[in-house]
């Protein structure tokens, strides 16, 4: 039996696949079909009847959504069944199903934030009738509390339950139903608790009406009076492609870009929210400290200061890049400290002991974000992807719902949203997993899968992690020439290229741990808000960054420097994909991109740097031409091509695992970062979430 | 219907199945796989409705979802859907009025005017927590109309005088009769049954059978003789049927048939 099936669409004869539904096959045919319930990335519901078609001999217009083609009869004749997408009756079937949805639905799209880019409003444009003949009152309905991200304007719900699908399906949260039925159906929380999600914002963007929109964007712009510009998200090491839209010089909100194989087409509320963190609390002009206060000055003397406090010996200096820094302030800043004699660079969290042997595929996520999709079994090691990566952990619990996935966790047992096995807290488990009844089901599996937390790595015990966790992958064949199942899961977006730069110790050079640990004279802090200052002693501390956070509020000299809105940056995520930024605004006040701080810098000590435009410098990591860079390509994953280096054999000299369970990563997903903490969206939703954990003493 | 939203208040904090009703919830679970446990919630919360006085609290329907292990607003949306889950208190005998078309045609009307006036406005619980009312959609007993269901038994055939004496004993802690208020057995005519009157209509002697073959006592004798207790071969019965015999010229089939237009 074939698996496709013929048909004939306006005229047009089809061969589709027989699990198409009707409406995809209409779409490969060209046609235009209007949908509000459907979605492409959740289950089908068939209530909105929006995407009506005719099919020649049904008695009914026929729901192309849900309707499967393989389950089609022919015609009489035994010819391919006709389908017809315009004409009178399909015109008049829409017609009537838009009368229908508008007659409770509120002419407000006046002050609607969803007008100008709303489907009901366009919708209503192309398939509405032009007056309405319903003469009776509107039935109105209580907005609902939904949380601080999404507001909600109830009478305007046209029940398309997609907020309903994601939350329960993608988000893998049940938070949103609907209630009470026919003409008094409700979207509601569960007694109106907040959203609990971190990926609830997207519900925002799912809505085809303005019912859910966005709270901290209420009333602020209207679409088209937007630049929207397309660019990378930093909060995580995914990468995901977002929009910015900016008005002025401010960013108004961010939203997702489609992008397979990273996002899908979703964004992580921290993603998504915090762009009012890019406004607030900014280092837009350089400071000094003087007399025990941080006075503004003006870049001649700041750097003049830094000049001083950089002339001791290079040893005494100490130089530690923060979670967010960019591809270029990296190289410039490495390329400066480096020609100064200072070894002492790092840009790994305190106690991690990865990525200094030059192995790329030690550190990225080899088998990338997607190939998930195509693994059948997964093995986190003290990472928490739900709180590391959100949309990731949307996508494994994707593939553990409609695939074959089974997760297998070490570490803290986590609500992951999926069911998975939990072998131990702590190395031990590592140790003894071949003991276990996962292993079997990772050796059983085709593609199996070994992810460690970058968490797990920053310990003593890291490099045993590494190298035990390696040796299973290779172990249980997830290491093949066509497969490479072993990868680590960043949390820091700007980690995995300045490890790509070389930005760790050079010879002889401390790590983080050891250059905060006292005994330096002069620190500079590239952003760095997540280390521990308080063994830095009496140093001298620079601080090059954009947010008046831990690092800044400790510095000498202030350095202020441009986000990742703000600049063209480059920036490779947790798989080793090289992605760029795109500004979208003009940096703060006297705020510089990084690198051209160094550039700066560099000629006032004496050690000019040999690139003048940002462009030379990625010149300068992409290579010479015909050779080939881990920054030749943009937007690539290497995904199997380093697998060779994967199947070496660890050398087994990292010592023994420590039992000490593996601790998470992040402590509170809403704030890792200083533009989270800057934000007052984030704040709002981490006290919410606080206190959801914390348990009412009064009970 | 108006908006249905748990009483928050009266619900209190705390809700638990009587020992009794275990046995109950144990069957219906057991009707259902282990990962498909979340099928009985209807029979479930209609067991915590049962217990907590005829009316769901939220504590009620927690305790449901708990047990089986659903999402608070999954149950919560099954429970707003259907509407025999009560939301609110109701009294000790909660009246269900039918006000459907046939109901209203015999005079639910008037029997909602008793309501009103003996107890008040729906849903409103009288201050002896006795008596409470609402209007329902068809019960299914069209030919008593009109009729209401009193806790789990319907009281037919009303009228406002009938009706309101009921309330008031109900009211009072007197015994009622559910069923028809008129003399009528079940849904038989008024007066007693007019048809059937004569035992040989229906005692099968019409048909020779002198006692009827799936009785106990009707297992027929080993021998022969016993073949005499099952109908003649030529007895009607609705089993055989008769051949139907095609006559030249008759149409069988009503779509034309070629040659068939002149």
């Amino acid at each position: 039996m074939s698996d496709t099936f013929k048909l004939n669409i306006d005229g047009q004869d089809i061969e589709v696949p027989k699990h198409y539904t009707l409406m995809q096959a209409c779409e490969e045919a060209g046609a235009e079909i209007p949908r509000f319930c459907y979605h492409e990335r959740l289950s089908v519901a068939g209530n909105c009847r929006m995407c009506l078609v005719e099919w020649e001999g049904a008695p009914k217009p026929i729901a192309s959504c849900a309707q499967t083609v393989g389950d089609m009869r022919p015609n009489r004749d035994g010819s391919a069944p006709n389908v017809r997408t315009k004409g009178d009756y399909v015109q008049k079937a829409r017609n009537g199903v838009m009368e229908f949805l508008l007659i409770n639905h509120p002419l407000d799209c006046p002050i609607c934030d969803q007008g100008g880019e709303c489907d009901l409003q366009d919708q209503a444009m192309a398939y509405g009738r032009g007056g309405s003949r319903y003469d009776e009152n509107k039935r109105a309905v209580d907005d609902k509390y939904m949380g601080p991200l999404v507001k909600t304007i109830m009478t305007r719900c046209i029940q398309c339950t997609r907020c309903v699908r994601f939350i329960a399906e993608v988000a893998g949260v049940e938070e949103i139903g609907m209630i009470s039925r026919g003409e008094n159906a409700e979207i509601t929380t569960y007694l109106e608790k907040s959203l609990t999600s971190e990926l609830s914002g997207n519900v925002i963007d799912l809505c085809p009406v303005g019912a859910l929109t966005s709270k901290p964007y209420a009333f602020n712009a209207r679409p088209w009076e937007l630049r929207k510009t397309a660019s990378i998200d930093v909060m995580d090491a995914m990468g995901a492609s977002i929009r910015v839209d900016a008005k002025g010089d401010g960013v108004m909100r961010i939203l997702p870009e489609t992008n397979e194989e990273v996002n899908e087409e979703w964004i992580s509320d921290k993603s998504r929210f915090v762009w009012d963190g890019l406004a607030r609390q900014r280092l837009d002009k350089p400071y000094v400290r003087v007399n025990g206060k941080l006075v503004p000055a003006t870049w001649g003397e700041a750097f003049a200061a830094a000049k001083d406090a950089l002339s001791v010996s290079s040893d005494k200096i100490g130089v530690v890049a923060g979670d967010l820094i960019e591809v270029e302030q990296a190289k410039a800043a490495l390329d400066l400290f480096r020609s100064m004699g200072v070894q002492n660079t790092d840009c790994r969290p305190a106690g991690a002991t990865y990525g200094t042997d030059g192995v790329r595929e030690r550190y990225i996520l080899n088998p990338t974000l997607m190939g998930v999709e195509e693994a059948d079994a997964l093995l986190l090691i003290g990472a928490n992807p739900r709180a590391e990566a959100s949309v990731w952990n949307a996508r494994i619990r994707k593939s553990w719902l409609w695939g074959e996935l089974k997760v297998g966790v070490i570490g803290e047992a986590a609500d992951l949203t999926y069911d998975y096995d939990h072998l131990g807290t702590g190395g031990d488990a590592l140790a003894n997993v071949a003991s276990s009844d996962f292993f079997k089901v990772l050796k059983d599996a085709k593609r199996p899968m070994v992810v460690v937390g970058e968490a797990a790595l920053c310990r003593a015990d890291g490099q045993a992690v590494l190298e035990a966790a390696l040796k299973l992958a290779q172990d249980v064949g997830a290491v093949e020439d066509d497969w490479a199942g072993f990868g680590v899961l960043h949390n820091a977006a700007g980690r995995v290229g300045a490890l790509d730069v070389g930005f760790v110790p050079g010879e002889g050079g401390k790590a983080t741990g050891e250059i905060l640990g006292g005994g330096m004279e002069t620190l500079v802090l590239l952003g760095a808000d997540e280390v521990d200052l308080s063994g830095i002693g009496s140093s001298k501390v620079i601080y090059v960054g954009s947010h008046g956070d831990a690092g800044a509020s400790r510095a000498d000299i202030i350095l202020p420097c441009a986000t990742y809105t703000e600049m063209d940056a480059t920036y490779a995520n947790t798989e080793g994909r090289v992605q760029m930024t795109t500004r979208a605004v003009q940096p703060k006040g006297e705020a510089r991109e990084g690198w051209a701080i160094f550039r700066a810098l560099s000629q006032v000590v004496g050690k000019t740097l040999p690139y003048d435009t940002a462009d030379a410098l990625r010149a300068g990591l992409r290579g010479p031409e015909g050779e080939s860079t881990v920054f030749s390509g943009l937007g690539f994953a290497p995904g199997t091509s380093g697998v060779s280096a994967l199947q070496a054999a660890p050398t087994g000299s990292a010592g023994a695992l420590s039992a000490d369970a593996f601790k998470p990563a992040i402590d509170d997903f809403y704030l890792t970062n200083p533009i989270a903490r800057a934000s007052k969206t984030m704040a709002e939703c981490s006290a919410l979430s606080t206190a959801l954990d914390t348990p009412v003493a009064a009970e | 219907m108006a908006l249905r939203r748990f009483d928050i208040e009266a619900g209190g904090d705390s809700f638990a199945f009587k020992p009794e009703t275990e046995d109950k919830i144990a069957f219906w679970r057991a009707k259902y796989p282990a990962d498909r446990q979340r099928s009985a919630v209807i029979p479930l919360l209609w067991l915590a409705q049962k217990d907590n006085n005829g009316w769901l609290s939220e504590p009620a329907m927690r305790e449901v979802a708990d047990r089986l292990e659903m999402p608070y607003i999954r149950v919560y949306e099954v429970a707003t859907f259907y509407t025999m889950f009560r939301m609110q208190p109701v009294g000790k005998f909660h009246i269900q009025l039918c006000g459907t078309t046939p109901c209203m045609l015999r005079g639910s009307e008037s029997l909602r005017d008793v309501c009103k006036k003996e107890i008040g406005p729906a849903m409103y619980v009288t201050d002896d927590k006795r008596l409470s009312w609402e209007e329902v959609e068809c019960l299914g007993a069209c030919v008593n109309a009109p009729m209401a269901q009193i806790n789990d038994d319907y009281f037919e055939d009303l009228t406002a005088d009938s009706f309101s004496k009921i309330l008031s004993k109900l009211k009072n802690g007197a015994d009622v009769q559910p069923g028809p208020q008129i003399d009528r057995i079940n849904s038989g005519p008024e007066g007693g049954t007019t048809v059937l009157t004569e035992p040989h209509l229906f005692d099968g002697s019409r048909n020779e059978v002198s006692v009827l073959p799936n009785l106990p006592s009707a297992e027929p004798e080993a021998d022969s003789e016993g073949s005499k207790a099952l109908p003649k071969e030529d007895a009607p019965t609705n089993t055989k049927r008769e051949t139907p015999e095609a006559k030249p010229g008759t149409k069988t089939t009503l779509l034309p048939k070629k040659g068939d237009e002149d």
